[in-house]
């Protein structure tokens, strides 16, 4: 699906730091990434790599110690709260800690309506809104009616992560951002659910970066693949040639480290 | 014939919630551990694979409250045993349990060597802490740890490194059966594979005589346990060897949950997985005919009223369905044709 104009979104020689001195720290070390439209990638690699941290970056969340995003041609302008709410309509986030995401004073019903409201939906009808809500729902395996009057935390960890993806169906973002979307979510709902995202994508010519140590995950949904380590990508490429025929010791590694069903599993490595 | 080391007979439990209703998260569970083999139990969240694990322990503390079934650990009834009783002589000895997400719950003010003081000295009043160190150290190193953890407290250890000492703790009183509860879900792949690699080990070198281990990622159940037992709301609905059970699954409620897995395998790509729409049933109100009928694409009017119990198919096999194995199989097979 890479159309061979310019990039959506862009980073360049992007570098960030946490503390200084002895504490000092570089999670992402400048790191260069092209996303085009429509193209679905998946930026992988082991805990402390630096994955949430240049996601946090894409979405604006943290602000990059030196290098320049591309948003659309031009440099990104985030710096003001109005341009921060216009880049946000733009591109949305399922963040890891799905805990961390909720105001826990806010019922789900109100989580759910926000986003129609967000897309302009406010002034629809009631039975049009919680059929809009009830259909998202059931693409993550959610039931409305169980969900309404509660709370946030009154959800298990699947549950919320569920409900952080049904959001999404709302809200249709260009590009949607998911670090580890499904790592609370069985392997059978998870089928159910990364086929519902695919087929929204392909519907809504949706762009994604999928960040996740699961590589059969990123194997099974993305046109490209990031290996990170360390704060740098090792390798990239198209999935096939990374996963299949991955060049980096460090990319054999984490494909040699996941369980395997058909080959032997290696445990000898470790 | 090796001994059988952990046995329940038709175990069923609920939860009494605040509002007084029942939750019914096990029903008419039967299993049997022999010395040496593992069993690894799958299914969707919420199914009752933890709540299984705490009632097969004689573990019951409010909500959780017994209805009726045996259980036999290691030769000894436990069923009807005061639940303070079995916390003082089973747990721990007989029967260690290592809780989901435990790594997460150890607490943060006190160093990893203070833990295991507490530990032993529950059960041994007069162990002096030289001794304690002494025997950790020594545990520590047999499973590959470094000694220097104990002295650190749980924030300075990593993931991975954390959920180990958590297993070593676990084993500190020499058990002969550990539970262990997704004990590697929310470490990465590499971290992950120590954590099996330590399961694998404790087996292999008779420190402890079963395991049972929880999950839901079934590849990773595949690399780790001899037999595999499926949980579909509150009920076993297929047991067998772990080899039959992913290539070879019976029931459709196993066959979907083993067509979702995830390799990165060449060809996967492009595949549409086999996902299951729907979901469970309320367990406050469990379905009078089959659990997973609601689901379930072969579903028949007599599913819906008839109670199923589970069917033997030889080999230590069964399964949970009115329609017997070769009508299944050959279903399967006309689906395979079509694609
Ligand atoms: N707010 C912060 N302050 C200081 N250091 C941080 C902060 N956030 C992350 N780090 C550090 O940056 C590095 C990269 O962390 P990051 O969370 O991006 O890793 P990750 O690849 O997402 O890991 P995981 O798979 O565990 O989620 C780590 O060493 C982490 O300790
Ligand atoms: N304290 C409780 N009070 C009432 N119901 C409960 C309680 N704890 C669990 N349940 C219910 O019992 C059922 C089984 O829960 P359990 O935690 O055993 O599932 P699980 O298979 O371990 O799921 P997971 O994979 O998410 O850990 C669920 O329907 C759950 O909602
Ligand atoms: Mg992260
Ligand atoms: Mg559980």
């Amino acid at each position: 699906m890479t159309t061979l104009t310019q990039p959506l979104l862009s980073a360049r020689g992007v570098t960030k730091v946490f503390g200084f001195g002895r504490q000092k720290n570089t999670a992402v070390d400048n790191v260069d990434l092209d996303l085009y439209e429509g193209e679905v990638i998946s930026i992988v690699g082991e805990s402390g790599s630096g994955k949430t941290t240049i996601s946090k970056i894409l979405l604006g969340l943290l602000t990059e110690t030196s290098g320049e995003i591309y948003f659309q041609g031009a440099k990104r302008d985030i710096r003001s709260h109005a341009k921060k709410q216009e880049y946000w309509k733009n591109i949305q986030a399922i963040f890891q800690d799905p805990f961390s995401s909720y105001n826990i004073f806010n019922k789900i019903d109100s989580v759910l309506l926000d986003c129609i409201n967000m897309r302009g939906g406010r002034s629809l009808p009631r039975e049009k809104k919680v059929e809009m809500m009830s259909e998202a729902c059931s693409f993550v395996n959610l039931k409305f009616e169980e969900l309404t009057n509660k709370y946030p935390f009154e959800l298990s960890g699947g549950q919320m992560q569920r409900l952080m993806i049904a959001r999404i169906f709302l809200l249709k973002p260009k590009i949607l951002l998911a670090d580890e979307p499904t790592s609370m979510i069985d392997a059978c709902s998870r089928a159910t659910i990364l086929d519902e995202l695919m087929h929204l994508r392909r519907e809504i010519g949706m762009t994604i970066i999928f960040i996740t140590h699961d590589i059969g995950l990123a194997y099974y949904v993305s046109d490209k693949v990031y290996i990170m380590e360390k704060g740098k990508f090792v390798e990239s490429g198209s999935a096939d040639s990374v996963i299949l025929h991955p060049k980096e010791p460090y990319t054999r590694r984490l494909l040699n480290d996941v369980p395997k069903i058909y080959e032997e599993w290696d445990l000898t490595t470790v | 014939m090796a001994n059988t080391m952990l046995e329940v007979k038709e175990l069923s439990t609920k939860y009494i919630t605040r509002f007084r209703e029942d939750v019914y998260a096990v029903d008419r569970v039967s299993l049997a551990v022999k010395e040496g083999r593992s069993l690894g139990i799958a299914g969707e969240s919420g199914c009752g694979k933890s709540t299984l694990a705490l009632s097969l322990m004689g573990y019951y503390f409010p909500p959780l409250h017994y209805t009726s079934g045996e259980i036999i650990i290691n030769g000894k009834n436990i069923s009807g045993m005061k639940p303070d009783d079995v916390r003082k002589s089973i747990l721990g000895r007989e029967i260690a349990y290592i809780p989901q997400a435990a790594m997460n719950a150890l607490n943060p003010t006190r160093k990893i060597i203070h833990f295991i003081e507490d530990v032993i000295m529950e059960h041994e009043v007069y162990a002096t802490k030289k001794d304690i160190y002494e025997r950790a150290k020594k545990l520590f190193e047999t499973l590959g740890l470094p000694a220097e953890v104990l002295q650190k407290y749980p924030v300075e250890l990593s993931g991975g490194m954390k959920q180990r000492t958590v297993i070593a703790i676990s084993v500190l009183l020499l058990p002969k059966v550990l539970i262990a509860d997704e004990p590697s879900s929310a470490l990465d792949v590499t971290s992950q594979k120590m954590v099996i690699k330590m399961l694998r080990h404790l087996m292999e070198a008779g420190m402890i005589s079963s395991m049972i281990f929880i999950t839901h990622e079934l590849p990773l159940l595949y690399n780790v346990v001899d037999d595999i037992m499926v949980m579909y709301a509150g009920q076993i609905v297929e047991t067998g060897a772990s080899r039959e059970m992913v290539f070879d699954p019976i029931h459709p409620y196993s066959k979907g949950l083993m067509g979702s897995i995830i390799v990165p395998e060449q060809g996967l790509r492009d595949v549409k997985l086999t996902a299951i729409p729907g979901v469970p049933p309320n367990l406050k109100k469990p379905p009078a005919g089959c659990r997973f009928a609601e689901r379930c694409r072969f579903v028949r009017p007599e599913c819906l009223v008839t109670n199923v119990s589970l069917r033997q198919a030889g080999d230590g096999r069964a399964y949970r369905c009115i329609l017997p194995e070769a009508e299944l199989r050959e279903a399967y097979a006309r689906e395979e044709h079509k694609k």
